[in-house]
């Protein structure tokens, strides 16, 4: 058995491993570094390291001036942070001249648990995506953490990833690299129920497949690791092989995956879509599993969700 | 202290002549924009684009070229005729400015504008883009220089303040901000919207060296910029004392010219008094 990993920890990994090939890798952070991992890039490259202190508007804006001189900087600060404090500095120092730089923070979602709301990042997905030139993604475990970081390297423009604060369970062979931005992974085949899930997520509908199965659902699941762009082929097959859909994120249900997809399937095709996710509201300090529980976002949850949404089909 | 030579100023004195000309004229063209900030910039902005930056018209993306960033991007009619002058782009965008499907936008856009080395617009943000191009030079082992300027109400965002504290860190003397202080900002005086004073200090005790000069005097401008090539040892904040709407009798030190064109009426007067200080 795989030891759970958080996708924090596998990133600042990669980062370091990283920073031996790609010499124009620069990182930026804001005080946390021991927090977000970066504190091994600094170990490994403190010349290519910059800690720009508990001033994240800054440091989205040196960053945006650094990418222009050729180097490729990596920014870590907590999700909530980065996406909100800075927001406006990410959409027009950084997004709108399409520069070359990649957010990569830690503590997506409810992946902070006990610190509570001012450091769950719950709304990010749905600010980050809005945004133009932006891809945004949430790996779903250290495997792919470890092949989208480099991908977001490969990528030219802003990349948006988020990883989680908690050990996540390792979902992939080791050896799985076939990752792409844009490209949904269908873990489990199925012809009645799809579950679309992103990030922390994509275990929890892995454990809801299991229990729909033996209730004798069949039950597709696709890590759907990239809100934007979206892979719309994979919702085109998803519509044409299953009865119908949800969506699950650890985030706002209103304008992140959940909405990135009911707006595709609006456009598309009749299908009926259930999303899971916090509904409308801010959490609380808790243990993280205890909180996807509490606010509706466990297995469980999702379980229930697909058979709702089946019967009203019937 | 370098000698400039007089003729050199003379040129660059009638250059910022004709560049607030052309400011005026895209202004008036477009029926929008803002005119006071160009004009107060003018002086500054000539001298640098004309005989300070080590760029090249035939190579904006030139590695090792100087960067300049018109943080206070409303200004940009003053930073798109230099260009233009320059020779980055056709003078004839200059006619287009602010219309729909030209390079020119309203405020400025890196993509559309050859040898435009930032967007800027939303205030507060050139300085950390600046404090980033700096690092680069430094990770690079490039030898180039980073100017920004800067708007004096612009330096009311605590982002400038963070971005200041954090070049004083990275010992950055390859980098200089240049303030635009003609102490008019779009509700009215600076010291009355947010009070700067005692301004000097606050950089230096941020870690900054700093310069105080005559905006309008091309010598002291010139000095200055030849100064710190010289030799530069922080990163160095030249305060320049302006006045907004230089050289249009009634646009100076009116708060009202911040951001609105002239009618026709105002714009003969304007080019007149403009062309007869030539």
């Amino acid at each position: 058995m795989i030891k759970d990993i958080s996708t924090r920890v596998a990133y600042g990994d990669v980062l370091v491993e990283m920073g031996k090939k790609h010499k124009d890798i620069v990182v930026f952070e804001a005080d946390i570094s021991t927090s977000t991992q970066t504190c091994k890039f600094a170990n490994a490259y403190p010349e290519r390291f910059f800690n720009m202190g508990i001033a994240e508007q800054n440091m989205m804006g040196a960053a945006a001036g650094i990418s222009t001189t050729g180097l490729v900087p990596f920014v870590s600060t907590y999700a909530v942070f980065a996406s909100m404090k800075a927001c406006e500095q990410i959409r027009t120092s950084i997004a709108y001249p399409n520069l070359n730089v990649k957010i990569a923070v830690s503590h997506g979602g409810l992946t902070p648990g006990t610190d509570g709301v001012t450091h769950q990042a719950t709304e990010d997905l749905s600010i980050m995506r809005s945004i133009p030139n932006m891809t945004v993604a949430m790996p779903a475990d250290a495997v792919a953490t470890k092949i989208l970081v480099e991908k977001a390297y490969q990528t030219k423009g802003p990349v948006y990833l988020r990883f989680s604060r908690c050990p996540l369970p390792v979902i992939y062979p080791k050896d799985k690299t076939d990752f792409k931005f844009g490209k949904a992974i269908t873990l489990k085949e199925g012809n009645k129920i799809a579950l679309i899930a992103i990030g922390d997520m994509v275990y929890q509908a892995l454990q809801a497949a299991e229990i729909l199965e033996k209730k004798g659902i069949s039950t597709r699941v696709i890590d759907m690791h990239t809100v934007k762009p979206l892979d719309e082929e994979c919702l085109n097959q998803v519509a044409k092989k299953t009865k119908g859909v949800v969506t699950i994120e650890d985030n706002n249900i209103l304008g992140g995956l959940g909405g990135a997809v009911c707006e595709y399937y609006a456009e598309h095709f009749q299908i009926p879509v259930k999303r899971i996710g916090l509904k409308d509201t801010f959490a609380e300090s808790g243990e993280y599993l205890d909180l996807l529980k509490k606010y509706g976002l466990s297995f469980k949850d999702i379980v229930k969700a697909a058979e709702s949404l089946l019967s009203k089909e019937n | 202290m370098t000698k400039i030579n007089n003729a050199r100023v003379l040129e660059l004195k009638k250059k910022a002549k004709e560049i607030r000309v052309e400011i005026i004229k895209m202004i008036y063209k477009a029926q929008s924009g803002h005119p006071g900030g160009s004009l107060s910039a003018a002086d500054i902005v000539t001298a640098l684009y004309f005989e300070i930056l080590n760029i090249d018209p035939n190579h904006p993306n030139w590695e090792e070229r100087d960067r300049f960033i018109l943080s206070k991007g409303h200004a940009c009619p003053v930073w798109y005729v230099c260009l233009a002058e320059k020779g980055f782009f056709p003078k004839e965008n200059l006619a287009k400015l602010r219309k729909i499907g030209g390079i020119l936008q309203g405020h400025p856009d890196m993509c559309k504008v050859p040898g435009l080395d930032m967007t800027t617009g939303s205030l507060g943000q050139g300085l950390s883009a600046g404090v980033g191009m700096a690092l680069g030079a430094k990770t690079k082992g490039l030898k180039f220089i980073t100017y920004v300027m800067l708007g004096d109400g612009e330096i009311n965002e605590g982002q400038v303040w963070e971005a200041a504290m954090s070049a004083n860190k990275f010992k950055l003397n390859n980098l200089i901000a240049i303030l635009d202080y003609n102490n008019l900002q779009l509700d009215g005086r600076c010291n009355e919207v947010m009070p700067l004073e005692p301004l000097a200090d606050k950089w230096r005790s941020f870690g900054w060296d700093v310069k105080e000069i005559d905006g309008h005097n091309m010598c002291e401008i010139l000095n200055v910029f030849y100064e710190l090539k010289k030799h530069q040892e922080k990163p160095t904040i030249v305060i320049a004392h302006t006045v907004k709407g230089k050289g249009v009798s009634y646009m100076e030190n009116q708060v009202d010219w911040h951001g609105k064109a002239p009618n026709e009426e105002q714009f003969k007067q304007a080019i007149k008094e403009l062309e007869a200080n030539k």
